[in-house]
């Protein structure tokens, strides 16, 4: 069997690093160095001497880091992205992803695809857990508007509150507008008089 | 039924010359002329290249020599190119900081931004700095393939410095470029405004030559595209170059220039103090504390026939990758890295029938 690959993962978010990761090593890959993008970074890079190396796109220093791979002796092989330029759609997966992937020239196209649909797969569930996590703070909040806005029709008109409920989604059915629209609505309108 | 406005979705690195796109969503004119418009930042150049390769984006802000590099197949993921447009001439500039600075003017260099006496100053600096065995000086472009590496390059060669040898030229994104000078990870560096001015603004650093006096009124950003996006939605790219021009010319005109410091400075853009786009927007630069000069068309953002790419500029470039060793000889890499410098398409949207102007190339070239 051939020696397992050593992989390098550099992305400045530790939480999605970690994510990546673990992914790896899962899928028994054990040869894995994560570093962020700090000074010396060079200096990591070689002394990890990767076959593979995983770079996040939000990565303001990837251009230095192609110019690196071009110019440097002390990255000791040329390291070209993607194996294979003719697979378009892994690619295209890739870059959708916000993953890009180097290797060295010259490995088996076969013995990296695994790797990067690894990477690809954790950048997209780790883009899930954050717009997950995203929806849920906003849930929270409008679920704050909303309440807010029934206190003050609980309040000046005396209503109940899924009375006051009612009231504001069928006011906001009859102006083609969401409740919590009508709700900030009232809430603005509110504070401007003084409460 | 109305129809609805062809989507553009457009690249854009945070850098003063993306000013021809910004104004053309922020004024309307893409509008004006029925394009949806979509501006998105991104971080670096290679991400720029990536996403306009795989389809992400219709069009880009492009390092003029980008397009042609990604043709000729000297980058990753290249795929032929074209640049319909330039978007932007000149502002760039080289700042070294204070310190390399004082030991240049006691080797004769002028205040005023010329290139001849700063750089013929840099190459005695760095022949004291060789005699004396200190470290290698540090350079900073932002890409290997941009204007910046080729005029530093040529400012350097032409005051007889080997850029290979001599000094040391690494790759920083713009936006880093005052803090490494400011922490001494280098001592100079070439990047477009407004990251010159910064420096200066700081007391970090002093700009000692542009864009300007090493090559007038050259390319710096070009509007890039695929050939096969080009070619499959020619009527959408006639629409957008009629309102890319309409947006220049906007650009161009005194009066705005507050306006456009305003949106450019603005959060989704460059999000930075609307005070260091001044100076490269009204041509009135800062060389340091003391010195300051009024440099017309510092920085320009074409229009009119100056936007026409010009197949002369592109061979320039390539001249310069067959200089520094990037790409190799060949007749044929000469004609596509002309194709891909094609006046056509703005000259048809537009309605010209002129030649690109004359191409002015920098002096005594080659020679060096």
């Amino acid at each position: 069997m051939e020696s397992s690959l050593s992989i390098l993962v550099i992305d400045d978010n530790a939480i999605r690093a970690a994510i990546i990761e673990q992914g790896l090593r899962d899928a028994g890959h054990d040869k894995v160095v994560v570093v962020q993008t700090v000074n010396g970074l060079l200096r990591r890079i070689a002394d990890a001497n990767p076959d593979v190396i995983v770079i996040d796109l939000e990565n303001p220093k990837r251009d230095q880091l192609e110019h690196m791979f071009q110019v440097s002796r002390a990255v000791q092989r040329p390291i070209a992205m993607f194996v294979d330029h003719s697979d378009s759609s892994m690619i295209e997966a890739a870059v959708d992803a916000g993953v890009s992937a180097y290797i060295v020239d010259g490995l088996k196209r076969e013995r990296v695809k695994p790797i990067l649909d690894m990477a690809i797969s954790r950048f997209r569930a780790y883009s899930k857990l954050t717009q997950d996590l995203k929806d849920a703070r906003t849930e929270l909040a409008d679920r704050k508007t909303i309440d807010r806005a029934k206190g003050i029709l609980m309040k000046t008109k005396g209503l109940s509150e899924q009375q006051a409920y009612d009231l504001l989604r069928k006011t906001a059915m009859s102006q083609s507008r969401k409740v919590i629209e009508v709700a900030q609505s009232l809430n603005i309108a509110s504070g401007l008089l003084g409460d | 039924m109305k129809k609805t406005p062809p989507v553009v979705i457009a690249g854009f690195i945070p850098l003063l010359d993306s000013a021809v796109l910004v104004a053309a969503l922020e004024k309307g004119f893409a509008k004006d002329h029925g394009i949806d418009l979509q501006l998105v930042r991104e971080t670096s150049w290679a991400n720029i290249r990536d996403r306009v390769a795989v389809g992400h984006f219709d069009v880009a802000h492009m390092l003029a020599p980008l397009p042609i590099a990604s043709t000729l197949q000297l980058t990753n993921l290249a795929v032929p190119m074209l640049t319909p447009m330039v978007l932007g001439l000149g502002g760039n500039a080289i700042t070294v900081s204070s310190e390399v600075w004082w030991h240049m003017r006691d080797f004769g260099a002028e205040v005023d931004g010329d290139p001849v006496s700063t750089g013929l100053a840099f190459a005695k600096l760095i022949a004291r700095h060789n005699s004396m065995n200190k470290k290698t000086l540090r350079l900073g472009v932002v890409h290997p393939f941009s204007g910046h590496a080729y005029e530093l390059r040529y400012w350097l060669k032409a005051a007889g410095i080997n850029p290979d040898e001599e000094v040391q030229i690494s790759v920083l994104p713009p936006q880093l470029m005052p803090d490494a000078l400011a922490t001494g990870q280098l001592d100079g560096y070439c990047v477009g405004e407004p990251w010159n001015t910064a420096s200066v603004q700081t007391g970090v650093g002093r700009i000692v030559t542009y864009k300007q006096a090493i090559w007038p009124n050259s390319p710096e950003k070009v509007l890039g595209t695929t050939k096969r996006w080009a070619t499959q939605n020619s009527e959408t790219l006639t629409a957008l170059l009629q309102a890319l021009s309409a947006a220049a010319d906007w650009c161009g005109i005194p009066s705005n220039v507050g306006e456009l410091a305003e949106i450019l400075s603005s959060e989704p853009y460059l999000n930075c103090p609307p005070e260091i786009c001044l100076p490269a927007l009204t041509g009135q630069i800062q060389f340091d504390a003391e010195t300051s000069r009024l440099i017309l068309d510092f920085l320009s953002f074409s229009g009119g026939s100056h936007a026409l790419p010009n197949p002369a500029h592109a061979v320039w470039f390539y001249e310069q990758m067959l200089r520094w060793e990037q790409a190799d000889v060949s007749e044929s890499s000469l004609f596509l890295a002309k194709s891909v410098f094609d006046p056509d398409y703005f000259r048809n949207a537009l309605g010209f029938s002129e030649e690109p102007p004359v191409a002015v190339l920098p002096f005594a070239d080659m020679a060096s």
